[in-house]
């Protein structure tokens, strides 16, 4: 293994993405992600890349097309308001199939919206986020450590399957300091061979192109049932989550990122007191670990999201459990934390008041605020 | 029969070839209008690339807009790109491959309208491409509404009245503004509607690829065209009244030349 160091999440991504033979990265800044682009303006070029601060983030993620398309391993970054401004790239990206890391440091929204941590772009991102049938896959790391080892990981699938994979991060992850540990990790044994890329045509090969246009529905329709057959592989082959203390636990909580950290603290409060609490993790947003939460749920008597929106994840759940159990949902938005006293006091309510849930999402908007 | 066979057959049966499609240019139909000048262009660019001997060194980018089939037709690598982002995709093409060949094809709307600000910020940043841009003042794949370039008092389904000054503003000479940034080399505008300008044409297509292998800055080839269908005009009627209404505003030569020093 390689060094270990204190590092800032957006720097340990940016370290990785060098590390991990990043050829160019393009991108735009904003808050609260713009270290990555910083740290990979001052270190790519040393390490023979390029990077190239963008216009905007349309023009970014354009040029993430077109250097994919070129055969290069290339990444951008951004937060929630320009995420959305490259959604229309992403939709083109996937439908090429080209290859490419795009990471999103979570800010609340909506509208310009703050500055601060959210994981409000969950639909957004797992639902591929701009137009058409499509999937990205979506790693959601929960340290500083994991910000770096998805990065080379984004980078491998992004390869593997030849589609844009997204690493979604809240702020927090992006500015907290952890120490980190960066693996050994050749990119030569890793870069897969892109016979695909659009380099100049060899008098020996038909020409490459590179388009998403299928004009005649019946091709168009093909190429959508191509799409959706890789999705199916993904959803067998690359479903990761983590679990704590599932073993005997009669309630599970469900979170991911810095919610799933919360919640491991609510785990500690919950068995102090007594209570058989786990958590399930889900590390990767999409393909979410539906088989896994459905097994779960003929275990539990309780299901409880927490997540730092106004309740998206808890529709994947919900659907993954089907009717089996009940599923609560815990909640701050607009860059608000939740501490672990609350979720667990909301825990407690939910448990005093054992009739069925009302199925409806509850957010706290604010300090105090009663569900 | 392939282009090839009936060339070798032409040799065996004793005639000499004198004129023929560029090997560089697919051996298809294409589905453009009659006497548009995409196909001319698309022949032309061909021409060059075949005579330079740099196919498999050449990319190409074919956004939104009439073109947006041009990979059907001309034999290089191609990417296509979203609507207006042609210039941010070849930036991305150009910097991994910086001693490739990177060609844009844009449509005014393309260029002018949607992709104004990749336009201005690839010819600031010196992108050492060549953008080839067909000025005909109308969106014709979308069925002839009004483009940034449309010139005053023009009829289009979107300005049924004639574009106006007080409602749309003034024509967008984008490529007079081009030429304003250091980062761009060679900015010309030429037509393809005489043989003599066929001829201009490509040797501006020459120098901007020669300026491109010497890294010498942003090329821009503004082509003004017609648009027959979509001006309601036969071939003829039309390159007529685009050398009476349009060139008046876009006249044709070169707006900016590298110095004898930089070429």
């Amino acid at each position: 293994m390689g060094e270990t160091v204190l590092m800032k999440g957006n720097e340990a991504l940016a370290k990785a993405a060098i590390l991990a033979g990043c050829d160019g990265y393009f991108g735009y800044p904003i808050t609260p992600q713009s270290e990555i682009l910083e740290y990979i303006s001052r270190e790519l070029p040393k390490a023979g890349g390029v990077m190239i601060q963008a216009e905007s983030e349309l023009a970014a993620i354009n040029m993430v097309y077109g250097a994919a398309g070129a055969g290069a391993r290339v990444m951008t970054s951004s937060s929630s308001p320009g995420i959305s401004l490259m959604q229309e790239g992403i939709s083109y990206l996937a439908s090429a199939e080209l290859p490419c890391l795009v990471v999103n440091v979570n800010r609340g929204g909506p509208g310009l919206g703050t500055i601060q941590p959210s994981q409000s772009d969950y639909f957004q991102a797992t639902r591929g986020g701009g137009h058409g049938d499509y999937r990205t896959i979506v790693l959601a790391p929960a340290s500083v450590q994991e910000m770096a080892d998805f990065t080379y990981l984004a980078f491998d699938l992004a390869d593997k399957y030849r589609m844009p994979v997204m690493i979604l991060a809240d702020g927090a992850l992006g500015q907290m300091m952890e120490k980190v540990t960066f693996p050994d990790y050749d990119p030569d044994e890793h870069k897969l061979p892109k016979p695909w890329a659009t380099v100049g045509k060899p008098p020996d090969r038909e020409r490459n192109i590179i388009t998403s246009l299928y004009i005649e529905p019946e091709h168009m329709e093909e190429i959508n049932l191509k799409l959706q057959q890789k999705y199916r592989q993904i959803e067998q082959e690359e479903v990761r989550w983590e679990e704590i203390e599932t073993g005997d636990a009669d309630i599970i909580l469900v979170a991911f990122g810095l919610a799933a950290r919360i919640s491991r603290k609510v785990i500690e409060l919950a068995r102090e007191s007594g209570l058989r609490v786990g958590l399930l993790q889900p590390v990767s947003l999409y393909p979410f670990p539906s088989p896994r939460l459905h097994q779960l749920a003929s275990q539990a008597q309780l299901m409880l999201t927490v997540e730092m929106n106004a309740g998206q994840m808890v529709e994947d759940v919900r659907l993954a459990v089907a009717g089996q159990t009940r599923v609560e949902f815990y909640g701050r938005t607009g860059g608000m934390i939740p501490a672990p006293e609350e979720v667990w006091e909301y825990l407690n309510q939910l448990l005093e008041n054992n009739t069925s849930g009302t199925g409806q999402p509850v957010a706290r908007n604010m300090e105090g605020a009663q569900p | 029969m392939t282009q090839l066979e009936s060339e070798l057959k032409l040799k065996r049966d004793g005639y000499e070839v004198v004129y023929q499609r560029p090997h560089t240019l697919v051996d298809v139909p294409n589905r453009y209008c009659p006497g548009c000048g995409h196909s001319v262009v698309h022949r032309v660019l061909m021409e060059v690339v075949e005579e330079m001997n740099i196919q498999s060194e050449t990319i190409g980018v074919a956004p939104v807009g009439c073109t947006v089939f041009a990979y059907d037709y001309l034999d290089v690598d191609m990417q296509g790109a979203a609507h207006g982002r042609a210039t941010a995709v070849a930036t991305g093409i150009k910097r991994m491959l910086p001693d490739k060949f990177v060609f844009t094809y844009q449509g005014d709307g393309d260029l002018a309208a949607i992709g104004t600000a990749e336009t201005i910020h690839t010819a600031n940043r010196g992108e050492n491409i060549l953008i080839i841009f067909i000025n005909n003042g109308i969106y014709g794949m979308t069925g002839g509404q009004m483009a940034p370039t449309t010139i005053l008092g023009a009829t289009t389904s979107t300005s049924p009245a004639g574009r106006s000054l007080e409602l749309h503003g003034h024509p967008l000479k984008i490529t007079e503004l081009i030429a304003q940034l250091p980062g761009a080399a060679y900015v010309t505008r030429q037509s393809v509607h005489k043989p003599g300008n066929v001829r201009k044409f490509k040797k501006a297509l020459l120098k901007s690829l020669q300026l491109q292998r010497d890294k010498a800055g942003l090329c821009l080839i503004e082509v003004v065209s017609n648009c027959p269908s979509n001006w309601k005009m036969t071939p003829i009627e039309s390159n007529r009244w685009m050398e009476e209404n349009i060139m008046p505003e876009y006249p044709l030569g070169d707006l900016k030349v590298p110095s004898t020093k930089e070429s």
